[in-house]
């Protein structure tokens, strides 16, 4: 198991886990999102070979409505 | 009569009224709003999402689908220069290498008053990653032009506080950045109704972006058209010119000659 900080919360997952299959266990598979890991922008089409380890930090983000 | 659009990094619109998609009902409302106003260029934050959220939740995105409309990315809630830069190439990595966004640094929670200071910070970055910056700012005529100068495609100076609708404070200091932009000047925050948005088209103004004003009226769909009207007509105003103001000189309408005989 890896534990990862997403949006400030931290949860365990089960390894290997890549960006886009961590995407789709969290349910936003096919929704328009953008991923930051340790800081540095995962292009989405990155996310299928981008390799999570265990203390990775991410930040997850849609548009919303805002003036 | 020719046509009156205007450019934004290039790119041409007919609407010269900016809308913000925040602090609606529902969706639905949203959008009704939105077309009401007649906006091509529509604001959205970034913000992170709601984990264990029900994914089939619908989005902003399925109702304004950005097919139809410019999305125009903006850095609210930022505090730092670094924090607006780091939310808006999220949003280029959203929006799949836009590259129009709406930068504003705030500097207090309370006013939510421009820090000008991380804005042109900010502003240097995202000009220089190759963004088309449009930006909040305060209305100074000085860091207007800085702004200007760092190369932001837009700049857009508060008529009064986000979100207060206090309308315009200081239509001078607005002239004076007007007069002395090349870029197009555009009035964003404090606009509470549509003779504020006139007023702002007449002093000549490119445009003007609000989001308070509309969703926070009792009818936002009937308000989103009195401000599509309100900048038309601020516009033409602006175009004809207005008559010059003759001060305590009273000039009559009808004819002072052939009056009837007084008994």
């Amino acid at each position: 198991m890896i534990q990862l900080s997403i949006n400030g919360n931290t949860q365990a997952f089960a390894a290997p886990l890549t960006v886009s299959s961590l995407v789709d266990q969290l349910g936003f598979a096919g929704k328009r999102l953008a991923v930051e890991l340790n800081g540095e922008i995962v292009p989405r089409s990155s996310h299928a070979d981008t390799q999570l380890a265990d203390g990775d930090t991410l930040e997850i983000v849609v548009a919303v409505g805002g003036g | 009569m020719t046509t009156d659009s205007f450019q934004i990094a290039g790119k041409t619109y007919s609407s010269r009224l900016l809308v913000g998609t925040g602090k609606y009902k529902d969706f639905d409302e949203t959008r009704r709003a939105i077309d009401a106003s007649g906006a091509e260029i529509v604001t959205v934050a970034i913000r992170r999402v709601n984990i264990g959220q029900n994914a089939g939740e619908p989005s902003l995105l399925d109702y304004l689908p950005p097919s139809q409309f410019t999305y125009l990315p903006n850095t609210a809630g930022c505090y730092s220069a670094d924090d607006a830069v780091r939310t808006l190439r999220l949003a280029r990595e959203l929006l799949d290498g836009h590259k129009l966004v709406k930068l504003e640094v705030l500097g207090d929670s309370t006013t939510l008053y421009p820090n000008v200071l991380e804005t042109l910070k900010a502003a240097e970055t995202l000009v220089k990653d190759g963004f088309d910056v449009m930006v909040y700012t305060s209305d100074d005529p000085i860091i207007a032009k800085e702004l200007e100068n760092i190369g932001c495609c837009a700049v857009m100076p508060l008529a009064s506080l986000i979100g207060s609708g206090m309308g315009i404070l200081n239509p001078w200091n607005l002239r004076l950045i007007i007069e002395n932009a090349k870029v197009p000047v555009l009035v964003d925050a404090g606009v509470g109704t549509a003779s504020d948005a006139a007023i702002g088209m007449e002093l000549g103004c490119a445009g003007v972006l609000m989001n308070t004003a509309i969703a926070g009226a009792r009818d936002p769909v009937r308000m989103a058209r009195a401000m599509k009207l309100a900048v038309e007509a601020g516009r033409e105003a602006f175009l004809a010119g207005r008559m010059p103001r003759k001060l305590y000189s009273a000039d009559p309408s009808s004819p002072v000659s052939g009056m009837i005989a007084s008994k």
